[in-house]
């Protein structure tokens, strides 16, 4: 017997994967908008445990593409940039896409090299399996690998 | 790889004819042992890369090739824009120009010792290694400018370092053709604040004793002694590389279908040289090379300046420095020709043959150091270029030992602070923000750096010189 926790789990939820040179990011959810989301906490849990980044400061992001794969790398380029440019963690997210063009909050911290002790500096999105897609039961996939 | 389904040139040759849309064969540089360990997917990416427009001769691959994104990492490929050839942002990868620098202290293992605690805490201290770890530098606009069309000249002009440093970097310090005006402004705020820092990952400073003489004569002439101490730093062209690679990676995508190349995969995204974005990723990709020559020089002057405090006297002088992640424009035989070719290389490193007139004086008769990164345990080697019998690979060698493990599997495997305890009982001191930033380059994590160098040597890629063990490991 499930509990809710793990049920919700189950449909939405997000995970590192292996890539020889790089780290695979993945994230799922009842929506695509929610699989952007899980993906985003992938990417933060590439470098630290999420758990430990406190979502105190918002940051807004909007990106824009023709077609849901290249939004998803933008999405996360546009991450890795805020996280390099203003030094934060982020651990919170939402997403709302329409018509290509995506509008995003991430709530996050400074970056406390100490208390977060980052394992790697994420530098780009590659294209390498790359998905964006609605899977069979009817959660959405967001998969990337990004180079560190 | 299966080395029954490649065609044996030699023991450390192999070769995969064309087929499909490949325009050229693929060659694997390495032993049966190493090729049989290498990724099917190194395979498919090196056959992809062979599809590419203007490619010349042959899609290669090194003895440390692995599964990258686009181009495998260990891969070489040249193209002429006369055919058509283009330029790919995926074939240098995210952090342009990444390199490594040897530097000479002239000091003894036994002069290391009695400081050696002291010596790695001044380095890390001093150094800034790892995310969010920033150094004093800040540069104003007019002075990035400078940098990107200045490299390593603009920082020894800024007081980082000494002039003949110069002539011991690649193309004397300074990458020919970057055009900053190509940089964009979201990539000049992300090195901002990050000259002269390591950045993570991979990326390290080493102070290192030269354990093993394979070539007296070379080793004597490159001035590395058996029991000496060197000093080595890996890293590239930090956020500014790592945000024209992004860029310029998207940007060729849209630009390749543009073009009407049908790309094999879309992550080689690439763009003809004589076009529009092929020369704009040009005149980037060459500014972020003077930025990463700028970061290494400062670096190399950070630890200077420590070394100048506990051994007064004996500056530190440098041996070499070079980049493996470029591409470049470059004259090579062709059959009966001489083309100009943009020689890309991905996690490999140009190898200058004996003679070769781009070699300082005082390097010329022995050849281009060919300066070759492992792991934190096992060690780094120092390499020669050759002249061999025939054209290999655009005078190009490896660069380290390559992952065997993923970060991934390297973390659930192992624990940093239990690598850091093995390593001091080992007389390794390593410094690190990070403790599974340090189980993720766990030394077993890469392949066997002297297989990767042996197998390198034998096939005449370069030849072995000297071999250096870490005694203090600096990471980020």
């Amino acid at each position: 017997m499930l509990t809710t926790l793990e049920r919700n789990r189950a449909r939405e939820g997000f995970e590192l994967f292996p890539h020889e040179a790089d780290i695979g990011l993945r994230g799922w959810g009842p929506s695509m908008e929610k699989a952007f989301e899980e993906i985003a906490l992938a990417l933060t849990s590439a470098i630290t445990d999420p758990r430990h980044v406190e979502p105190r400061e918002p940051v807004s992001i909007r990106c824009e593409a023709t077609d849901d794969q290249l939004l998803l790398v933008d999405w996360l380029n546009a991450l890795i940039y805020e996280m390099a440019t203003l030094r934060m963690l982020f651990s919170r997210f939402t997403v709302h896409i329409e018509d290509g063009v995506l509008q995003a909050t991430a709530w996050g911290e400074p970056l406390d090299t100490e208390r977060h002790a980052p394992a790697v500096e994420p530098k780009g999105a590659t294209f390498t399996g790359l998905r964006v897609e609605k899977e069979r039961d009817g959660r959405w996939l967001a998969q990337c690998v990004v180079d560190v | 790889m299966d080395p029954e389904s490649l065609t044996r040139i030699d023991d450390n040759c192999w070769k995969i004819e064309p087929r499909g849309r490949m325009r050229v064969p693929a060659m694997v540089f390495a032993d049966r042992a190493l090729l049989a360990a290498m990724d099917e997917k190194v395979r498919e990416q090196l056959c992809n890369v062979a599809c590419l427009p203007g490619i010349v001769e042959a899609a290669y691959a090194m003895p440390d090739a692995h599964w990258g994104y686009g181009f495998p990492i260990g891969g070489v490929a040249a193209f002429d824009p006369e055919e058509g050839g283009v330029v790919s942002a995926g074939g240098v990868g995210f952090d342009i120009s990444c390199g490594v620098r040897t530097m000479l202290t002239g000091l003894r293992r036994e002069d290391i010792e009695p400081v050696k605690d002291r010596l790695a805490d001044a380095l890390f201290a001093t150094v800034p290694a790892g995310l969010g770890r920033h150094g004093e530098i800040r540069l104003s606009d007019r002075e990035l400018e400078a940098m990107l069309a200045g490299g390593a000249v603009w920082a020894v002009a800024r007081g980082w370092g000494r002039p003949e440093d110069l002539e011991r970097i690649e193309e004397g310090g300074r990458a020919a053709g970057a055009d900053p005006e190509a940089v964009s402004f979201r990539a000049r705020e992300r090195q901002r604040a990050e000259m002269g820092t390591l950045g993570s990952g991979n990326h390290y400073l080493e102070v290192q004793e030269v354990a093993e003489i394979a070539d007296e004569e070379t080793a004597r002439g490159y001035g590395l002694l058996r029991g000496e101490v060197v000093v080595t730093i890996h890293c590239g062209s930090r956020g500014l590389g790592h945000q024209i690679g992004t860029e310029f990676l998207r940007e060729m995508v849209v630009a390749a279908s543009a073009a009407g190349i049908a790309l094999p995969d879309r992550e080689l995204a690439c763009a003809p040289v004589r076009s529009a974005v092929g020369q704009r990723y040009l005149g980037a990709m060459r500014a972020a090379i003077n930025c990463a020559l700028a970061n290494r020089q400062i670096i190399g002057h950070l630890a200077r300046q420590v070394f100048e405090r506990f051994f007064p006297g004996r500056p530190l002088r440098l041996l070499y420095d070079v980049s493996h992640n470029t591409c470049k424009e470059e004259r090579h035989p062709v059959g009966d020709r001489r083309l100009d070719l943009f020689v890309h290389r991905k996690g490999a490193t140009r190898a200058l043959p004996p003679g070769d007139p781009a070699l300082p004086e005082a390097l010329r008769p022995f050849g281009q150091p060919v300066l070759i990164g492992g792991s934190m345990g096992t060690g780094s080697w120092i390499l020669a270029g050759t002249r061999p019998d025939g054209p290999r690979a655009f005078a190009s060698a490896i660069h380290g030992a390559g992952r065997a493990l993923s970060r991934h599997q390297a973390r659930k495997r192992w624990r940093g602070e239990e690598i850091v305890a093995r390593l001091a009982r080992e007389g390794v001191l390593v410094r690190s923000v990070s403790m599974r930033g340090v189980a993720e380059e766990a030394p077993d994590a890469y392949k066997d750096i002297d297989a990767v160098v042996n197998a390198a040597h034998r096939a005449g890629l370069a030849r072995k010189v000297a071999r250096l063990r870490p005694l203090i490991v600096i990471k980020g």
